[in-house]
């Protein structure tokens, strides 16, 4: 009987193409996403060295950090973001890889239209040079953000040297149906205020547990997304009926008899009976409130019915040093209740709540009610699909009727790249995936959350517990 | 051998001493060291996103720590900023709190410090990717005990200017007061380091085993371009 293995064993086990005793293992890449951003210097570094793309028909390139969520039929005002799509573009043409411009009905976010098109495969091994990839962990497959040089190299070998890293079990207790207001969004902010930004460095996270079982495809995706946050190389979530569902039919997934074989391959990819992980965690979901982060990096995050903490809440110097830093930069007195907190701004869009479910969701909740005149509210869809479907389903009218601002796909104000960034000093519910410094502009403050505590937030002005809310509001 | 008589054709420019030692080689260094006491420094602080939109892979030093840096008009350097000592001008080596590089897979990271003249860095941690940036940048990330960095911190916060040798083959940090230790370091990552090798050019080397690899793949595996 051969040992048992955990998840992510397998897939490494299944995708190394050789193993030197004393070097990284050299791993085969199934797909490659690309973006504008990381991948101008690749193609350039190809160019030089006068190799070739190996499989372009395992790269897909897409554009989203830099777009405008404005008009497509505008010309571009960014003249250096212009030139950035357009050197994609080029580079796509001159080395056959299939690209998603601003002109096609599939560009979105790079890790929204993996899954939506079928493209993201339970036990596959992803790569993009992003660190949001981690996202197409929700599936089932190994995948993990990269640098350019790294991008280069995929592109030139369809392989990448990789050291084994270890695996750590987030085990979520708990009956599997979450308490009301509370969403998968708040179970990965929960674990990485619990673990830190540093607590899953150098390994792979496997989030396990009923409650994790009961998700969709896309709230598991937002779980996934940001074990990046707690420095984790990747996060996975073995595939089941959920995910099998959630793939058939979709343009890229397998069909007929190809869907039975590769059914029959992916009902084998889950941590077996009696593996070991090198460390787990526990978190119980039963028991969780909305999280908000209050402070500059993710792990600084507290349930809405919190309190504003204090350096001396803190025994280590460093953290005392990092949290009066956070404090000043958020613009934020210890003590001080997060709920009330008044906002200028509100996002809700990016890699992390930027899906169809997430708009359906915000649309429920934010049906005949009105944004506060005090502040702006932006939705931005993940992808021209999501887009597209929303207008379908007629969300976008509840949005506009509401008074949200809705925009085209992109990457958007989760991080600024484009014109969508907040002014110094403004204050903002987001529900992407960085609260860093500057992260959604120069001297922004942010504070992450779930979809439903954005769209409260929107409608009240202020931070607000989403679950009495949603309670006083029923009826109105 | 195809042979050569006259051409004309376009002339791109190659910024590389030569392509198959891509990397600045190290061996070692001395340097003034550059105390940057702040934990958890992630990416968009190391270079603003702003400054990502550039399509090449040099010129990103003026940019590093930029909001940390500058005043508002992005110019006049902020006083109360550690780097802006002026006894820490050509320093080389930088010395950092825990959880350094953390957020985002930007190698523009390890580009600007590169650029700006760093050429390696200690601290008690990295996050992952930015440590594996930096060393395809031949810039050295060494982590050191958190109780060494914060003695090397207050020894160079004392004396500005303060200058550290690291020597790569003996995996040694000195200094010329007598203070000496080792450190770790992967030895396949140290001896690409020390002979700038270039990955991808390893790579290729097994070509064969990468095809071999293909040819086993099963027929249904995703692709991008259905029936390519």
């Amino acid at each position: 009987m051969s040992k048992p293995q955990t998840l992510f064993e397998k897939i490494w086990d299944a995708h190394v193409v050789r193993h030197e005793e004393g070097q990284p293992a050299l791993l085969y890449v199934d797909l490659h996403l690309v973006h504008e951003v990381t991948s101008p210097q690749a193609f350039e570094g190809l160019r030089l060295t006068n190799r070739r793309v190996r499989r372009p028909d395992l790269t897909l390139a897409t554009m989203d950090h830099n777009v405008p969520t404005t008009d497509r039929s505008l010309p571009i005002v960014d003249a250096i973001s212009a030139k950035q799509m357009q050197t994609l573009s080029d580079n796509c043409r001159e080395f056959g890889v299939t690209v998603f411009d601003l002109k096609d009905p599939r560009q979105g976010i790079v890790h929204i239209i993996g899954p939506e098109l079928g493209l993201t495969q339970p036990g596959m091994t992803i790569v993009c040079g992003d660190s949001h990839t981690s996202t197409h962990g929700a599936f089932g497959a190994l995948a993990f953000g990269i640098g350019t040089s790294e991008v280069e190299h995929v592109l030139a070998t369809q392989t990448l040297p990789q050291s084994k890293p270890k695996t750590m079990e987030v085990r979520i207790e708990g009956t599997g149906k979450l308490p009301a207001g509370v969403t998968s969004k708040d179970i990965i902010l929960a674990v990485i205020g619990k673990i830190g930004t540093a607590g899953a460095t150098g390994y792979v996270v496997e989030y396990t547990g009923a409650p994790i079982r009961a998700l969709s495809m896309e709230a598991r995706m937002t779980i996934c997304n940001m074990s990046i946050e707690a420095g984790a190389r990747a996060g996975l979530i073995a595939p089941d009926e959920t995910t099998f569902n959630y793939l058939k039919g979709r343009p890229h997934a397998p069909q007929g008899e190809a869907w039975e074989e590769a059914l029959n391959y992916w009902q084998t990819l889950r941590t077996d009976e009696g593996a070991t992980y090198d460390t787990t965690v526990v978190l119980n979901a039963d028991d969780l409130a909305p999280q908000v982060s209050w402070g500059t990096n993710p792990g600084q995050v507290l349930p809405i019915t919190a309190r504003v903490p204090s350096p001396d809440d803190f025994s280590d110097p460093t953290e005392q040093k990092t949290t009066s830093r956070a404090l000043e930069y958020m613009g934020l007195e210890a003590g001080t209740p997060l709920e009330g907190l008044k906002l200028d701004r509100v996002f809700i869009g990016s890699c992390t709540n930027g899906r169809i479910e997430d708009l359906r969701l915000a649309a429920h909740l934010s049906e005949g009610k009105k944004v506060s005149p005090t502040l702006h509210a932006m939705i931005v869809p993940g992808s021209g699909q999501v887009k597209r479907q929303a207008e379908a389903e007629g969300l976008d009218k509840v949005f506009k009727e509401a008074g949200f601002d809705w925009r085209e796909a992109g990457c958007s104000m989760c991080l600024g790249m484009n014109p969508d960034i907040l002014e110094p000093g403004e204050r903002c519910a987001s529900t992407s995936n960085r609260n860093f410094e500057g992260r959604q502009g120069k001297d922004g403050r942010t504070h992450l959350v779930s979809v439903p505590m954005a769209v409260a937030a929107a409608i009240e002005g202020r931070l607000v517990d989403v679950r009495r809310w949603d309670k006083e509001n029923k009826g109105k | 051998m195809q042979p050569f008589t006259t051409l004309t054709g376009i002339a791109a420019p190659l910024d590389r001493a030569n392509v198959d030692n891509i990397m600045q080689p190290f061996t070692t260094l001395t340097g003034i060291a550059a105390p940057l006491d702040r934990a958890n420094v992630d990416t968009d602080q190391i270079i603003p996103k702003q400054f990502l939109k550039r399509i090449e892979r040099t010129g990103f030093g003026q940019f590093l720590f930029y909001d940390w840096r500058f005043e508002a008009d992005g110019i006049t350097p902020r006083p109360d900023f550690e780097l802006n000592h002026p006894a820490l001008a050509g320093a080389t080596i930088l010395l950092a709190g825990r959880n350094f590089g953390s957020g985002s897979s930007r190698e523009h990271a390890p580009w600007s410090l590169d650029d700006y003249g760093f050429r390696c860095i200690i601290a008690p941690s990295f996050a992952d990717i930015f440590y594996n940036n930096c060393f395809q940048n031949g810039l050295l990330p060494i982590v050191l005990d958190e109780a060494v960095v914060k003695q090397l911190m207050q020894k160079a916060q004392a004396s500005p200017g303060y200058q550290l040798t690291i020597d790569l083959p003996q995996q040694t940090i000195s200094d010329a007061d007598g203070f000496s230790i080792t450190f770790e370091v992967d030895p396949f990552r140290k001896h690409r380091m020390l002979n700038g090798l270039d990955d991808i050019g390893m790579t290729l080397q097994h070509e064969g085993d990468i095809t071999a690899f293909e040819q086993k793949r099963p027929a249904w595996s995703s692709r991008v371009t259905a029936g390519a």
